[in-house]
């Protein structure tokens, strides 16, 4: 096909080179997920207290994480984390942690219009029934806001799959190295590229379907 | 930790201080920036207009497959497509110089965002405009040009800011292919120089630099363009 072979690879080899790699991703995927609704979610919460005590830093930092490319966040964290805590770490745990902290920005804001989508009547309604500002948040609105969102923190979360390639900036081993080492090692650079580009394209495909299903089925119900 | 501003006026080892080197390479960006922005606009007008012609049902599905395949492989991918498959599946790539290939993939990719905007900018418009356009003897692409995409654009135009802001911040993705572009000059000065964290800072502000002005641009533009008592800030477009 077009000056392409695809017959060098085998079972062997993407057991080799590509599952590891796939596993890292999808592992970074669900760990900025989690780490980045949790963290995001405080600062939405922060942006939203009314204390400019805590909505000034939490501003500053959302606002200056979507400001700078993903790829000099990434090379950031990789320069800085060993210098902070005094040894050196590796690029997956580098990883890690730059994508908590850069998703936290992008999710928070996501979850800051969850928030403002909840009706004020029904803060108030807490208020009257004795709630605290905590309670108020912790069972009526961000169950609420969590459950509108999710349509929104989904598409997030596949966007955020595919970001995970960029890790490529520090050689962190996900599935586009993956395929990238079997590409040089056996000659067919290409291939794997284009293969890479399959995967990537069925899983996202796959997923950003399921969204659309998720979101037709919540607008039902509501 | 002391600063180390003066590695700036060192010499790069080729006769040019870093300091030049770093403004070099962000003309780089901009010029990648720039030239993708042009590509991403002209084909996402074009296929966010295709996905809204009701009567032809195939273009609709051919845009529909544009938007869905540069929408689902991650920009890094579909910059080695461009930058290593394409040259060698077609071989009147290979004359094209990397940074026009570069261009293609991060305009390519970023037109199937600005499709789904121009889309629903196009359906957020009420449908007597398009029927008022027809009834005056217009043909559709006569309405699509003098009627519906001027307003569809001035509706989009705060997330096409976005957009144009995130373009601007995914060209640093150029680096993976060797465009000299300022993510490129940040990993490479920071190798030969160990100031990582002035040259990173220095690299960084130019960015937001960067992105400042587009937003201003846009700013100024979305000013310029208004019609008075027509769109309504916040109210069109909704949830997009």
């Amino acid at each position: 096909m077009l000056g392409l072979d695809l017959t060098f690879l085998s079972w062997d080899i993407i057991s080799k080179f590509v599952l590891g790699g796939l596993w890292f991703s999808i592992k970074l995927t669900l760990i900025a997920t989690l780490g980045g609704i949790f963290f995001g979610t405080l600062l939405a919460l922060m942006r939203l207290s009314g204390k400019k005590a805590l909505m000034l830093p939490a501003t500053i930092y959302v606002n200056g994480m979507r400001s700078i490319p993903l790829v000099m966040v990434i090379l950031w964290f990789f320069l800085l984390i060993p210098f902070l805590i005094g040894k050196p770490i590796g690029a997956e745990v580098s990883a890690i942690i730059t994508f908590i902290a850069f998703e936290a920005a992008y999710f928070s804001e996501i979850m800051r219009a969850g928030i403002q989508s909840i009706p004020r009547g029904q803060v108030f309604a807490g208020q009257a029934l004795g709630m605290t500002y905590g309670q108020n948040m912790r069972l009526v609105v961000l169950p609420q806001a969590f459950r509108n969102m999710l349509p929104v923190l989904l598409t997030q979360t596949i966007i955020l799959f595919q970001d995970t390639s960029l890790v490529y900036a520090i050689g962190a081993y996900d599935l586009l190295k993956g395929f990238t080492n079997a590409g040089k090692i056996y000659g067919r650079p290409e291939e794997a590229y284009l293969l890479a580009a399959v995967v990537y394209f069925v899983m996202c495909f796959a997923l950003s379907w399921l969204v659309k299903r998720l979101q037709a089925k919540i607008a039902i119900v509501r | 930790m002391s600063w180390d501003w003066q590695v700036f006026l060192n010499d790069d080892g080729s006769g040019r201080t870093y300091l030049e080197w770093m403004i070099d390479a962000w003309g780089w960006t901009l010029a990648v920036a720039g030239s993708s922005w042009v590509v991403a606009v002209v084909m996402g007008a074009l296929m966010g207009t295709l996905r809204t012609l009701q009567d032809s049902p195939w273009l609709v599905r051919l845009a529909t497959a544009w938007v869905e395949l540069f929408r689902n492989i991650p920009l890094l991918v579909q910059v080695f497509l461009w930058y290593f498959v394409v040259p060698k599946m077609f071989p009147l790539f290979q004359q094209v110089p990397g940074f026009v290939l570069v261009v293609f993939a991060l305009g390519f990719f970023t037109s199937a965002r600005i499709a789904e905007q121009v889309r629903a900018g196009i359906q957020a418009l009420p449908r007597g405009q398009r029927y008022a356009a027809l009834a005056m003897g217009f043909t559709t692409a006569q309405a699509y040009r003098y009627v519906i995409l001027p307003m569809a654009f001035r509706i989009i135009l705060p997330p096409l800011t976005s957009e144009s802001m995130n373009l601007l911040k995914n060209s640093a993705v150029a680096f993976a292919v060797s465009i000299a572009e300022l993510t490129m000059f940040a990993m490479q000065a920071q190798e030969e120089t160990s100031r990582g964290v002035e040259v990173y800072l220095a690299v960084t502000a130019l960015y937001m630099l960067s992105a400042f002005a587009v937003n201003r641009v846009f700013a100024y533009i979305e000013k310029r363009v208004q019609i008075p008592g027509f769109i309504v800030a916040g109210g069109t477009g909704g949830g997009h």
